[in-house]
């Protein structure tokens, strides 16, 4: 019992199991416990999910990154433009929308380590940046912010499949979540990720090349990010430069509900998993309830702020001797 | 006796025109413990930097294992056998003693794509080092460093840097903020990791933590070699009041009593 109370992740999915309830027997008859109500949800938080799971590891780290919404933005205009106005195939286009989600994330990376700045403010002004360099350069080139998608068959399988109301989201964000659990909790990487956000000075000492996890690791959030635009602009046949404006903070909103502590060096992706469903439960929970989805905002800032209260705590208790 | 481990000859350092170190000269021997005294500022940090590889010495010799050296920095120094230990340990609370232990030396199992760090091993490596060295309380090598006292911790740095090679070892201040029984548990290892022939230079302010255990003692004041005795050559009053410069302890000890 005691070891469980210690596991990052026991907070959140208490938090899960209340919601969920709460919403399953509120709604009894509204359809949110059947398949398409769960597909539902699940959709909604894979998308987030495939973005949250990086930038848990990436807070894990000791670091924030911001630029993840114009980056989904940004990846899906490469792909719109890409393909409509200069007519190449799509594969191509999102191999190089992908790449920039990359080279987004190094620029970050390498901002951070080299200034040592907090990379809460270097990556909130390159998130400014991308999305005005992504909405400029599209009116400049096509005189539009957004633009639709010549999509092929197989990108449409891969990006955008559907079983019922269920994407192939669930399954990439599955995906992504068991190759982070992975990398983290069992890789010699992973190690140094809690290292360098648990004890920068102590981890640079043992001969932990900080430098080196942290860029890689903001290359996987702008990766990731990419991923995710390219997905959205596939599945609804369009890019926007504004795609993903929303996770910019939907996605430390949702580690942080999942246990992972602001400070880094503690946390677990299990947890920022249940984080993100939690917010696909109480996001598309409201719909079921006929209420105003305007309290979705309320539900959400209670939960962050009672899970940092909460995340405080699991620490402490960590730290007590058994 | 044996050659010495490593060796200062006229070490001066000087950063601009403030003189930190003025020709210091001592040596670390194997299977030995030298206590480097002296009150705060006398430069004790600068000659750690200098025989950890931070800085080179601004003129006289740097010996190792006979031989002149100029470290090209800590991870040089680190990679020759110095390992230092500072005061806040440099463990990571947060992390399992297994984890802690073999930081940026994981062992591994398995191939890529399942290369993993090989848990069990490091845990069990992990307690047995911190068993060798009388910690008993730590069974569970998935049990965070956090849940650790600081003696504790001392002395799973010690025993990691032992583990990984370490001929010598640098300790700074690793008992001034521990409670008696805990710095007595840190003097206990010390005398371990002596018998097992590591050179330890001892950096404290307690002149009883360093009779104690040392074999050798150096008092620096404003830079400069004070003095430089063996075991037994010196009370502990006299090597109090070398450490106040000079100035009768009792004395100052009689003033404080007219405060009051």
């Amino acid at each position: 019992m005691r070891s469980f109370l210690h596991r990052p992740e026991t907070g959140a999915a208490a938090a899960f199991l209340l919601t969920y309830l709460f919403f399953a027997i509120f709604t009894a008859d509204a359809g949110f416990v059947s398949v398409n109500g769960t597909a539902g949800w699940l959709n909604l938080a894979s998308e987030l999910g495939i973005i949250a799971i990086p930038i848990g590891l990436l807070m894990i780290s000791g670091e924030f990154d911001l630029s993840i919404g114009s980056t989904v933005g940004a990846a899906s205009m490469i792909v719109a433009i890409g393909t409509n106005q200069f007519g190449m195939p799509i594969w191509p286009m999102i191999f190089i929308a992908l790449i920039a989600g990359m080279i987004i994330g190094l620029c970050n990376g390498l901002a951070v380590v080299k200034t040592n700045l907090p990379s809460f403010i270097v990556t909130l002004a390159t998130n400014f940046i991308v999305i005005g360099a992504t909405m400029g350069f599209s009116r400049l080139i096509a005189n539009v912010t957004s633009g639709s998608i010549i999509v092929s068959d197989s990108s449409k399988f891969v990006f955008a499949a559907r079983w019922g109301q269920a994407n192939i989201s669930i399954a990439w964000w599955i995906l992504a979540a068991l190759l982070g659990f992975w990398v983290l909790s069992r890789t010699v990487f992973g190690n140094w990720i809690y290292a360098t956000g648990g004890n920068l000075q102590a981890a640079r000492g043992a001969g932990v090349p900080v430098e080196r996890v942290k860029i890689i690791l903001f290359i996987a959030t702008g990766f990731a990010a990419a991923f995710v635009g390219v997905l959205q602009g596939i599945q609804w046949n369009s890019g926007n430069s504004t795609y993903g404006m929303g996770y910019v903070f939907q996605a430390p909103i949702v580690v942080v509900i999942g246990g992972i502590l602001l400070t880094g060096g503690y946390g677990s992706v299990l947890g920022v998993v249940i984080g993100t469903a939690l917010f696909g439960v109480i996001s598309t929970g409201i719909f079921y309830t006929g209420w105003n989805t305007d309290w979705i905002q309320l539900f959400l800032g209670a939960l962050l702020g009672a899970a940092v209260l909460a995340n405080n705590y699991v620490r402490r208790l960590a730290l007590t001797s058994r | 006796m044996s050659s010495p481990l490593m060796e200062l000859i006229n070490v001066s350092k000087s950063f601009g025109s403030t003189h930190a170190l003025k020709n210091v000269s001592m040596a670390v021997q194997p299977g030995k413990i030298l206590c480097l005294l002296g009150d705060n500022g006398a430069g004790k940090s600068t000659l750690i930097k200098i025989l950890s590889g931070y800085h080179g010495p601004t003129s006289g010799t740097l010996r190792f294992e006979g031989a002149d050296t100029s470290f090209s920095g800590p991870r040089e120094a680190r990679q020759k056998g110095v390992a230092t230990v500072h005061q806040d340990v440099g463990s990571i609370p947060l992390m399992s003693v297994g984890r802690n232990f073999f930081l940026g030396a994981e062992p591994t199992t398995g191939n890529w794509p399942f290369k993993r760090i090989d848990t069990s091993k490091a845990n069990e490596i992990a307690v047995e080092q911190m068993e060798r060295f009388g910690i008993t309380r730590v069974k569970d090598g998935n049990q965070l460093v956090g849940t650790m006292s600081g003696g504790e911790r001392q002395v799973l740095a010690i025993g990691r840097a032992m583990y990984f090679g370490a001929k010598m070892l640098i300790l700074d201040e690793p008992t001034s903020a521990l409670g008696v029984k805990e710095a007595a548990f840190v003097l206990k290892m010390m005398r371990i990791a002596r018998e097992n022939g590591a050179g330890i230079v001892f950096i404290t302010h307690n002149a009883r933590h360093a009779m104690a255990v040392g074999d050798s003692f150096c008092v620096l004041i404003q830079g400069e070699v004070a003095a430089q005795f063996d075991r037994g050559e010196k009370t502990r009053e006299e090597v109090l009041n070398l450490m106040a410069g000079g100035e009768d302890m009792a004395a100052l000890e009689e003033d404080l009593e007219q405060v009051d």
